[in-house]
């Protein structure tokens, strides 16, 4: 077995290097621009796979474009300037989905690249549910570079052991936890600024309703103000007397922090957080940080991705071509996402190079539903989102399940959901 | 001779003409046409994008409109925020101006201390407050270290809200203030012209304020449902580090009035007897008007502008401590919604009109006096 | 001339240095949290002195400001040069050779200074790139010196509104004319108002955060892009520390009758 094995790999790299002379036969040269908002924490990632690019093309000069801050808000105004004022750059960071289509493939700004994914076989390669958010009946639009887990649940299994509880499977059990946490003084479920309350929600709001129905909603097929979407509501208000209430003043990783520190127990956040306790606070996955679903969601993966397009009107096409190629491989794809702290989008990922942190996800991906998020631009159009945020802030103020929900399904209308 | 320099004079300032005039009213133009358009939605981002002329469509939906309420809220914001920003810097500033008026061993030291906050850029000091003012940490937690309870105000996050009103009556809340200006500019006026003072300002008040009491029902609503806003107490958190970064400048303005005032004055002043506090209230202060309205303007400018600060301190969602500038950056760039934010834009201007005026009247005041 | 120590010189002190601990608390929290290491940062022990010296911090943050620091000095330091030098010749025609409209010209011009950059910011885009300036240091450049015109307008006109007008008349008499006028009389007096409107604008365009995303590509990016750090401060905090003298006799000489 050990044997096929270095075979299959023997074999990967003989490929490996009959195609890179191919590529690197029309002996690129000029410039690559790429536009990201992956600085700090995400940056090594990335430049490992610019190196990846530099070695193959050495003579071409990759401009590594990031604009920081504000969990990408910059960079979308910049990226918007410069796209309106026809000076694009020659690829950009766009998360799967929505924000994807929605802003970009709408407006007739992206070229397609079913070519590319017919050339390279991902349409095999890359899960079929992932595809069809980056694509329309009209084509493929953007290469995916990574799958991030949004409804995954950490805690701190020697506090939990501690303070008597287990992890939750369901909202009823969290519910039951939590009155013993609170007794003893400490916040049940950690909370941070608002788009972390968005993602609190949408994991919340999945539970509630099901894969089918949260489907439908964005499909356009089920109404936010029906009964289920006041559910939702409704367990999100239970769900928000759990918090601390100082959430909108703490960062995520302030809130992870709680959890830590053992001030708080539990923490719904995307799996960027087991980045950040594993590279910053030094934890061990698995040991000194612990992590399951979030409550009511096993089986469910909700997702989203980072991808990279190529816009119409690219100063540099075939550069680009061969950016997109090595983001899509299973080389780049394994360079960047051991650090990035997420997984490939590939179903043949190399899984020795990731964490047991990685591996659990990438299990998980490849058997779980998958549904899109909606805090992080896979479901809803940048429109609804925006205006989502305004629903949020009326909600947390009134606490209303039944005026959320009518808002909320007013606001679908106007943005076109599942149009 | 003079008729050649005065040609001289006029190209001289000719490229700043040329400069702001379209760097500063063309683009305004631009954007005031923008508000006009049904520019955004779905192809926004198209090549050319197809705008529609809808007349002030944006702005009904911005004051009256379902999804105005967190504009509105920004609003609301922005005045209690400009007022006490204001409030806060002049007053502070003042008073450490006259601190150091007295010259305390160590003044060049107390100066540069209270200074140094004006150096830093609103993203440094956005992130250094909002360390300060975490609730589990900072500012709360200081009482424990000489053993007492830690505070507990949720300095960015807290929702409650003070001065409350309804957004439906502000026909009704814009007439009382509108009356209570005339009453209070009439009851100034009142020892030096007291006819005039009595018939075009007091009366006038009354009878506005009385109408808008009583007849506050008949007036038309200003939106279908009821809609509370008032001063949000998160923003408390955004003034105090807005003021400590400011009040400093503010010092060192009033300082300098201060000094500027000879010393045969003041000795003058405390050999008729006057006290310290006298000196300044009858002598000093006025002396230093024309400097409270240099601060005005350059203060309400900065509180007008403010955005990095705020995006530094609670991030992009947090209504509770929103403002107009911050709203119309991501109904721009994040909604796609061009024409709307240029809306808000070109309110933020008109708002900003009203900070200019009271240098305009002042400075026509003087050039009357000479 | 020694004081005597009354109860009024004691409450006196202890509120100026109780203020002065309030001004400085802030400076403190920032020191003591970048000498911790990441793993020491926490809320409850946000006051306490790291438990091990981390530097650190400082290496990194370094490296990645390093590449921006040439880039936002020549931004910073031309800007400054060229929207001082037109403030004071703006101001010197306003307050100097006043014209019929010269006050309405003036009120336009203040307008400038109350515009929010994000209005501005497609216009901007689009115009700079008609001039092909987008892209590179001389278009962040015109745009704050634009920007900045009104307000060091604003402080040369009120500055030089206290010369008196018979410094002017016998300059006239001698026959001096426009520029030499300026030149031999109004630019020695006005080093004080140099001095405030430099750091001023220096300060204001060392800072700037917005721009400096939006109008340049990465090459160009200004230090406060680079990380929002406390590091881009420092040598704006050294120039205020060492300067601070002079910008308040500067104002002295500059805003004491408007």
């Amino acid at each position: 077995m050990k044997k096929f094995i270095t075979l299959c790999c023997a074999c990967a790299a003989m490929l490996m290097l009959l195609t890179a002379p191919v590529a690197s036969a029309k002996e690129l040269s000029g410039k690559l621009e790429i536009f990201s908002w992956w600085a700090g924490d995400e940056g090594p990632a990335l430049q490992a796979l610019i190196d990846q690019y530099k070695a193959a093309n050495p003579k071409v000069e990759v401009v590594n474009a990031t604009v920081t801050g504000g969990s990408g808000v910059n960079a979308k105004a910049v990226l918007k300037t410069r796209m309106l004022g026809g000076e694009p750059p020659d690829s950009f960071q766009v998360h799967a989905g929505q924000e994807l289509i929605g802003t970009w493939v709408k407006a007739d700004r992206m070229e397609d690249l079913t070519f590319l994914f017919k050339e390279q076989g991902w349409e095999k390669v890359f899960p079929a549910g992932l595809v069809k958010q980056i694509g329309t009946d009209k084509g493929i639009w953007s290469v995916p570079v990574n799958i991030h887990r949004s409804n995954v649940v950490w805690y701190v299994p020697e506090n939990l052991k501690k303070w008597g509880i287990a992890a939750p499977a369901s909202w009823d059990e969290f519910f039951a936890a939590a009155e013993v946490l609170k007794a003893k003084g400490i916040v049940p479920l950690a909370l941070a600024e608002n788009w972390t309350i968005n993602h609190l929600w949408e994991s919340v709001a999945l539970s509630a309703i099901g894969v089918e129905n949260w489907e439908a909603l964005w499909s356009g097929k089920l109404a936010f103000d029906s009964q289920a979407g006041v559910k939702a509501w409704q367990l999100f208000g239970k769900v928000l007397e759990y918090t601390n209430k100082d959430a909108a003043s703490l960062s995520w990783q302030q809130a992870t922090d709680m959890v830590v520190d053992g001030r708080a127990a539990f923490n719904i956040m995307g799996d960027w957080a087991a980045g950040y306790m594993t590279t910053t606070k030094k934890l061990v996955p698995g040991k000194d940080f612990g992590w399951a679903a979030s409550p009511g969601t096993g089986g469910k993966f909700m997702f989203l991705a980072d991808s990279f397009g190529l816009p119409k009107g690219a100063p540099n096409r075939d550069n680009v071509i061969a950016w997109l190629t090595l983001l899509g491989s299973r080389e780049g794809s394994d360079a960047f996402n051991p650090l990035k702290g997420s997984i490939s989008a590939r179903t043949d990922s190399d899984l020795t190079k990731y964490n047991v942190y990685g591996q659990s996800a990438a299990a998980d991906f490849s058997k779980d539903l998958i549904v899109g998020s909606l805090a992080h631009g896979v479901s809803a159009n940048e429109g609804f989102m925006n205006d989502f945020a305004s629903v949020m802030e009326m909600f947390l103020k009134s606490r209303d399940a039944m005026a959320a929900a009518k808002a909320a399904q007013q606001i679908a209308v106007k943005n076109g959901i599942g149009k | 001779m003079r008729n050649h320099d005065r040609i001289k004079a006029l190209c001289t300032l000719s490229p700043s003409i040329i400069l702001i005039g379209i760097f500063v009213y063309g683009f305004i133009g631009n954007t005031f046409w923008i508000s006009l358009t049904d520019w955004g939605g779905v192809a926004s981002l198209a090549e050319n994008p197809v705008k529609n002329f809808t007349g002030f469509g944006n702005y009904t939906e911005l004051f009256a409109g379902f999804l105005g309420g967190s504009f509105r809220q920004d609003l609301v914001n922005a005045v209690y925020y400009s007022v006490s920003l204001l409030a806060g810097a002049i007053g502070i500033g003042l008073f450490l101006a006259v601190l150091l008026d007295n010259k305390p061993v160590g003044e060049a030291f107390f100066r540069t201390v209270f200074l140094y906050p004006m150096s830093l850029s609103f993203i440094v000091t956005g992130t250094i407050w909002r360390w300060m003012l975490s609730p589990q940490g900072g500012v709360n937690i200081l009482p424990t270290y000489v053993g007492l309870d830690p505070l507990q105000f949720r300095w960015l996050s807290s929702t409650e809200a003070v001065m409350e009103f309804d957004w439906q009556n502000l026909l009704q809340i814009a007439l009382y203030i509108l009356a209570a200006v005339l009453i209070i500019w009439g009851l100034w006026q009142v020892k030096q012209q007291p006819r005039r003072a009595m018939s075009r300002l007091l009366v006038p008040g009354v009878v506005l304020g009385g109408g808008a009491w009583l007849g506050g029902d008949i007036l038309p609503k200003a939106l279908f449902m009821e809609e509370m806003h008032g001063f949000n107490l998160a923003t408390l958190g955004i003034i105090m580090a807005t003021v400590w970064q400011y009040s400093g400048y503010t010092m060192a303005l009033y300082l300098a009035g201060f000094t500027g005032i000879s010393q045969d004055l003041r000795d003058a002043a405390m050999l008729d007897g006057a006290s310290s506090a006298s000196y300044y209230r009858h002598i000093a202060l006025p002396m230093v008007k024309p400097i409270t309205i240099s601060a005005v303007i350059i203060l309400s400018h900065i509180s007008l502008k403010m955005f990095d600060l705020i995006f530094a301190m609670t991030g992009p969602d947090n209504g509770s401590t929103g403002h107009p500038a911050l709203n119309m950056y991501l109904t721009t760039f994040r909604a796609n919604e061009f024409s709307r934010g240029a809306a808000i834009a070109i309110i933020l201007f008109l708002i900003a009109a009203t900070f200019i005026i009271p240098y305009l009247i002042s400075s026509y005041r003087q050039r009357r006096i000479r | 001339m020694k004081r005597k120590i009354t109860l009024s010189t004691i409450v006196f002190y202890a509120a100026l240095i109780l203020l002065a601990m309030a001004y400085l608390l802030p400076a403190y929290l920032t020191v003591i949290t970048s000498l911790k290491a990441p793993v020491d940062i926490s809320l409850p022990r946000s006051w306490e002195f790291p438990s091990t010296l981390n530097l650190s911090s400082f290496g990194d943050a370094f490296d990645l400001l390093r590449p921006n620091i040439v880039n936002s000095l020549i931004l910073t330091v031309c800007a400054t040069f060229f929207s001082t030098v037109l403030g004071s010749l703006n101001g010197y025609v306003f307050a100097k050779w006043r014209f019929p409209g010269s006050e309405i010209l003036f009120t336009l011009f203040l307008f400038g200074m109350f515009i929010p950059y994000q209005v501005v910011l497609i216009p901007l885009f689009h115009t700079l790139r008609a001039m092909h300036l987008y892209g590179g240091l001389p278009g962040l450049i015109l745009a704050h010196v634009v920007y900045g015109l009104p307000i060091t307008s604003l402080i040369f006109r009120n500055f030089y509104a206290q010369i008196p007008d018979s410094l002017m008349e016998s300059a006239t008499l001698d026959g001096a004319g426009f520029f030499s006028i300026y030149t031999r009389i109004i630019f020695p007096l006005s080093i004080p108002g140099f001095v405030v409107t430099s750091l001023w604008q220096f300060t204001q365009i060392w800072n700037e955060f917005l721009w400096g995303i939006c109008l340049t590509r990465h090459s160009a990016n200004p230090i406060t892009v680079g990380l929002a750090n406390i590091m881009a401060a420092l040598p704006v905090l050294l120039i205020y520390i060492l300067l601070g003298r002079y910008f308040i006799r500067g104002l002295l000489a500059g805003s004491v009758k408007e």
